[in-house]
């Protein structure tokens, strides 16, 4: 909205942002680049304020997966559950799909939560509203350097040593992040009018979940595995997971053209964040 | 260069009173720039809609302070927030020129965990600050803010006056084009606010202020012009604020409660508040003279060998006791049944602009006992010709 010019001109009528592409498309860069510095700020303030008052601090970003797997583990071991055979062990083999989960999930609720807690900002303060989005983002990729780096130590302590293809893991997590994003703001203009979706969104989650070869592996025939590969999430944590272990991706042009959609996608969901937030601004303030 | 740093043409802004409706409309509205329609229709109102602000003009220039009056509800905020851009127009058309500096709210943004330095680092980024002005500017703000040893406390032990010292030091410390504050002054000291004028008439050389406040004697103070918005209707009183206020002062009549004390010595029957000028005898080019005669209006009920005295109570805006008199009342007067008037004359009426209450009471004997009171509306005082230009001493 501001442009480069040392008294800058900003221009506010009811017309739509998206009637002048260009002009949008540059303010939307402009944008970015000017909340650079703000989204490093209130990430730092947000994990530095968010383990201050914890007692476990960055432990906390491990309990959830962790838990999760002890129930899967014990669900495997006592029985209850067969699981198809896996070629990891199948603790490694869940504790790694939960995590790549977890990373995941917090990328989807990311935004939403973002832009939740700056209400009061927002309201009273313009700034560039991506500042946000990307704080969240800068947030969700340092939880998932803390669960990458447990992550090692258990493989190298089970056993199993990754090859070279260790250097494509962050692609990998950085896919997983980019899908989750772009789904997570893509519901946070609906979400934030109507708290339906912020009701909703755990169960979807899970039954995500399940559809995706987190707990188990993708085998044999059936709906289910049908299901399972039409699920764009699949190849992210199937290639993800392959990368991590040494093993041998089997979806890698899958894997690409889910993140170029994811891209496309994020672009267009940005584009309409960007048009709601005043919309959403004067209804949650007041 | 053109100096006009904000222009706003024909803006309405419609709001709806349901929010069910509300939250549908945000969906529609959504639907639509998406689809590349302009905002707001064809600017007829839904159903539950009102106009929030309607068709309203403003410009104001480097150096000048628009003061934004009105009742809780009237529509100033909302377009303190049409103006910074957080929400869009419905109709018309505002173009604002330069950096803007916004105080809608103080301490948005603080996060109560973090220290006052930390918050002042986040604040100012959130403002548009870089971080390299940022680092310039920590120690002027730190010093502004005056709190001391707290600076590195968590924001949460902070009180609500100390959460206003950070955020105006830190929204000030941006050295904007265009200040925004909304009634943010009212949780501070009276030391401070003093200070935070002078900051505002010192950044005001550079820069246009809009400013909304409930004190009149606020925005007399520092006003260049004000508006008075009034259910979505915003009038223009240009470089002639005392008029603005004088308006908002004669259409916003508080209710008073009538606590009037009847004895059976004395009763107040009337107050009459009139003006009178003389003109200067030395010197008849200067403008006339003006004194204030109140007139009251008493009736002795039975005869009383006290000494009676009336008490005159001035009253400002901000119900502050600004001046008290006291006159003896004759003692002839106050035979039975006997009907009088005591006048008493504020010579030379040097009241700033602005709205006074007169409240007063007969005192009977040595012990002040009172012998009846009561509380007369109000005058105001327009163009005083006082500028309150001259800086807050602390």
């Amino acid at each position: 909205m501001i442009s480069q010019d040392p008294q800058p001109v900003t221009i506010y009528t009811p017309e739509s942002a998206i009637a002048n592409p260009g002009r949008m498309f540059r303010n939307m860069v402009h944008d970015l680049r000017m909340s650079r510095e703000l989204s490093w700020r209130l990430a730092v303030r947000d994990i530095s304020a968010q383990y201050r008052q914890t007692a476990l601090g960055f432990l906390w970003a491990l309990i959830l997966p962790l838990a999760n797997t002890a129930v899967w583990v014990f669900l495997s071991i006592s029985g209850i559950l067969t699981v198809a055979a896996t070629d990891l062990p199948y603790p490694v083999f869940v504790l790694i799909g939960t995590m790549l989960w977890a990373i995941f999930m917090e990328a989807v609720t990311a935004p939403m939560q973002g832009v939740s807690a700056a209400r009061e900002m927002l309201a009273k303060i313009n700034f560039p509203r991506e500042a946000i989005v990307v704080s969240g983002i800068y947030q969700v990729l340092f939880n998932a350097a803390i669960k990458l780096a447990i992550l090692l130590v258990v493989l190298v302590a089970s056993g199993i040593f990754p090859d070279w293809k260790i250097v494509l893991v962050p692609f990998g997590i950085a896919s997983l992040i980019l899908a989750g994003t772009a789904i997570g703001l893509f519901l946070t203009p609906i979400g934030l009018l109507y708290t339906d979706i912020g009701k909703g969104l755990p169960i979807l989650m899970q039954f995500l979940m399940y559809l995706t070869p987190v707990v188990y592996p993708l085998r044999g025939e059936g709906t289910l595995s049908t299901l399972l590969l039409l699920n764009p999430l699949t190849p992210l944590i199937e290639t993800t997971r392959a990368w991590l272990t040494g093993g041998a991706p089997e979806w890698l042009h899958y894997f690409l053209v889910t993140n170029i959609l994811a891209m496309f996608v994020l672009l267009a969901v940005w584009i309409v964040y960007r048009l709601a937030m005043p919309i959403i601004i004067e209804r949650m303030s007041s | 260069m053109n100096d006009t740093l904000i222009k706003v043409e024909g803006v309405s802004k419609r709001f709806c009173r349901s929010l069910k409706k509300s939250l549908w409309y945000g969906m529609q509205d959504l639907g639509n720039e998406i689809m590349g329609r302009r905002h707001g229709g064809s600017g007829q109102l839904r159903a539950n809609e009102f106009w929030a602000l309607k068709d309203v003009n403003l410009e104001l220039k480097r150096g000048e302070c628009l003061g934004l009056i009105g009742r809780n509800g009237a529509g100033k905020t909302t377009l303190l927030r049409l103006l910074n851009g957080l929400i869009k127009p419905d109709q018309g058309r505002i173009e604002v020129r330069g950096r803007v500096g916004a105080l809608i709210a103080l301490g948005a943004g603080f996060n109560p965990i973090l220290t006052g330095r930390e918050n002042i680092h986040v604040n100012a980024s959130i403002l548009g600050l870089s971080m390299f002005e940022i680092e310039e500017k920590i120690d002027e703000i730190i010093d502004f803010a005056e709190l001391g040893d707290f600076i590195d406390t968590p924001v949460q032990s902070y009180s609500s006056g100390m959460q206003l010292r950070l955020g105006f030091a830190a929204a000030t410390a941006l050295e904007p084009d265009i200040l925004l504050l909304d009634e943010v002054l009212a949780v501070g000291d009276a030391a401070f606010r003093g200070k935070c004028f002078n900051r505002m008439h010192k950044l005001m050389q550079n820069c246009a202020v809009v400013f909304v406040s409930h004190s009149m004697a606020q925005v007399g103070r520092v006003a260049t012009s004000v508006a008075h918005v009034d259910g979505g209707q915003v009038t223009l009183f240009n470089g002639n604020p005392t008029a603005g206020i004088a308006v908002y002062s004669s259409k916003h009549e508080p209710l008073m409660d009538q606590c009037n004390v009847q004895s059976d010595i004395l009763a107040i029957e009337a107050i009459n508040v009139s003006e009178r000028s003389t003109s200067d005898d030395s010197n008849p080019s200067r403008p006339d003279i003006q004194h204030i005669d109140i007139s009251f209006t008493i009736r002795s009920k039975r005869r009383t060998e006290q000494n009676v005295s009336l008490l005159i109570v001035l009253t400002d805006s901000e119900m502050q006791n600004i001046a008290e008199i006291r006159r003896p009342v004759e003692g002839a007067n106050l035979a039975a049944q006997n009907t009088f008037e005591q006048v008493v004359t504020l010579n030379k009426c040097q009241l700033g602009s602005g709205k006074y209450y007169v409240s007063c009471a007969l005192l009977v004997g040595e012990g002040g006992e009172v012998g009846a009171n009561c509380q007369f509306g109000a005058f105001i005082v327009i163009d005083s010709g006082w500028a309150g230009y001259a800086p807050v001493r602390l």
